[in-house]
């Protein structure tokens, strides 16, 4: 479903990766491991359509998935780093927001995440961890086949992450994929590993 | 795209310093014309389409180097441009919002700042009309300076620097449709030019705001 071909990414003048060659197929789930530094967050935002391959190519299906970027964008969630809450406003209203682009239900999805009855705090009030949270809520909104996430975990408590494991189990059971960036041990089963840095 | 005007507009509501710190600003700079060049009414009239335009334009170009900054802080930029919208349409989006929130409650304060400076009355509807569009071109012009500038270092001193000469025409036919409705001679013509302008820069700027989101 997806095939990554001999993806190459470059930032300055330094050559992140190169040769990168992968595919996943629905439910699979694809673990990138690596320094830091090694590319990895390099390769989910190239995985998103963020910052065009300096090489290679990204196929869908089989066809050119770049090629339109909106449609690209429309079959996946990508969560960064940053938790993109906007701290003036409430954690139901930030995800409101969401829903109303993407569809979902936002009650349901904060529910998801064990953030039932905070809807009403403004994002501000919240600890890192629950922002953490709030910002997973987002994918629990509407099915989507890809999730591209960027050291999901980091933040999360036990219990967060045993929620975390189900939402990630419940959207593989469904047909979808994961791409996922981390140093840590993630809930997923059976997935497989992507070691970046070593061809250097 | 209504969904992100929506949100544009609560989180205007949620932080109303930004909107009511244009309108002040606005209204200081005007008032310190008849401290400079003294209260004389003359003087202050022949001022006044001039020094009214002048500071509505940069009363509107104070929020502007937040207006993609803060999104890309917190992580939001990225999310919006995989939101399913296009580039093009989140720049025209946010252009419009910063208009509602700045340039339209500049539109509230002009009759004061108009009577600061001595306009005749007859020339107020006028100066509301020029306002609204010229801040509505400025609004339009420094979403794409915005785009271009963000991540720049220094971006909020480069910003004004790209948009301010761009937006030189509308100050001339600005001043002209004011100071024609002053003067009792038909203003029509320069407000057709201006609303031209920014009839140009209404799909112009939010294309150049869009491509230059991309490549950040």
């Amino acid at each position: 479903m997806l095939d990554a071909i001999d993806l190459a990414a470059i930032r300055g003048e330094r050559v992140v990766f190169a040769g990168l060659s992968f595919s996943l197929t629905a439910g699979e789930a694809l673990l990138l491991t690596g320094a830091n530094g090694a590319g990895k967050s390099t390769l989910l935002r190239l995985l998103a359509g963020l910052v065009p391959p300096a090489e290679g190519s990204l196929l869908w299906h089989g066809s050119d998935a770049l090629a339109d970027g909106p449609a690209h964008a429309a079959r996946l969630r990508y969560l960064a780093h940053a938790d993109a809450l906007k701290p003036g406003l409430t954690l139901e209203e930030n995800l409101t927001f969401w829903a109303r682009l993407w569809g979902g239900d936002t009650e349901s999805a904060l529910e998801a995440v064990g953030l039932q009855g905070l809807g009403h705090l403004p994002a501000r009030m919240l600890s890192a961890g629950q922002k953490r949270r709030a910002a997973l809520a987002r994918l629990a909104l509407a099915p989507v086949p890809l999730w591209l996430l960027d050291e999901p975990s980091v933040g999360l408590d036990a219990a967060s992450i045993s929620l975390f494991g189900r939402l990630l189990a419940a959207h593989r059971a469904a047909g979808g994929m994961v791409v996922a960036a981390t140093h840590v041990e993630l809930p997923l089963a059976d997935a497989a590993t992507l070691r970046l840095g070593d061809m250097a | 795209m209504i969904a992100l005007l929506r949100r544009e507009w609560l989180l205007a509501a949620r932080h109303p310093g930004d909107t009511l710190a244009a309108m002040l600003f606005f209204l200081l700079v005007t008032a310190l014309f008849p401290f400079g060049v003294g209260p004389a009414p003359e003087t202050l009239a022949r001022l006044a389409p001039g020094a009214l335009l002048a500071s509505a334009l940069l009363a509107a170009l104070l929020p502007l180097d937040r207006l993609f900054a803060a999104e890309a802080e917190d992580g939001s930029l990225d999310q919006l441009l995989l939101s399913g919208l296009a580039p093009m349409q989140l720049a025209l989006v946010k252009a419009l919002a910063h208009w509602l929130t700045t340039g339209a409650p500049l539109l509230l304060a002009s009759p004061v700042a108009a009577a600061m400076l001595n306009l005749p009355v007859e020339a107020w509807g006028v100066t509301v009309l020029v306002l609204a569009l010229a801040t509505l071109f400025l609004s339009l012009l420094g979403t794409a300076g915005a785009a271009l500038t963000l991540g720049a270092r220094r971006g909020g001193v480069l910003l004004p620097l790209l948009v301010l000469p761009l937006a030189i025409p509308a100050m001339i036919f600005g001043a002209a449709a004011i100071e024609a409705a002053a003067s009792g001679v038909s203003w029509r013509p320069f407000v057709l030019l201006l609303g031209a302008l920014t009839a140009a820069a209404l799909p112009l700027a939010p294309l150049a705001a869009g491509a230059a989101l991309r490549i950040d």
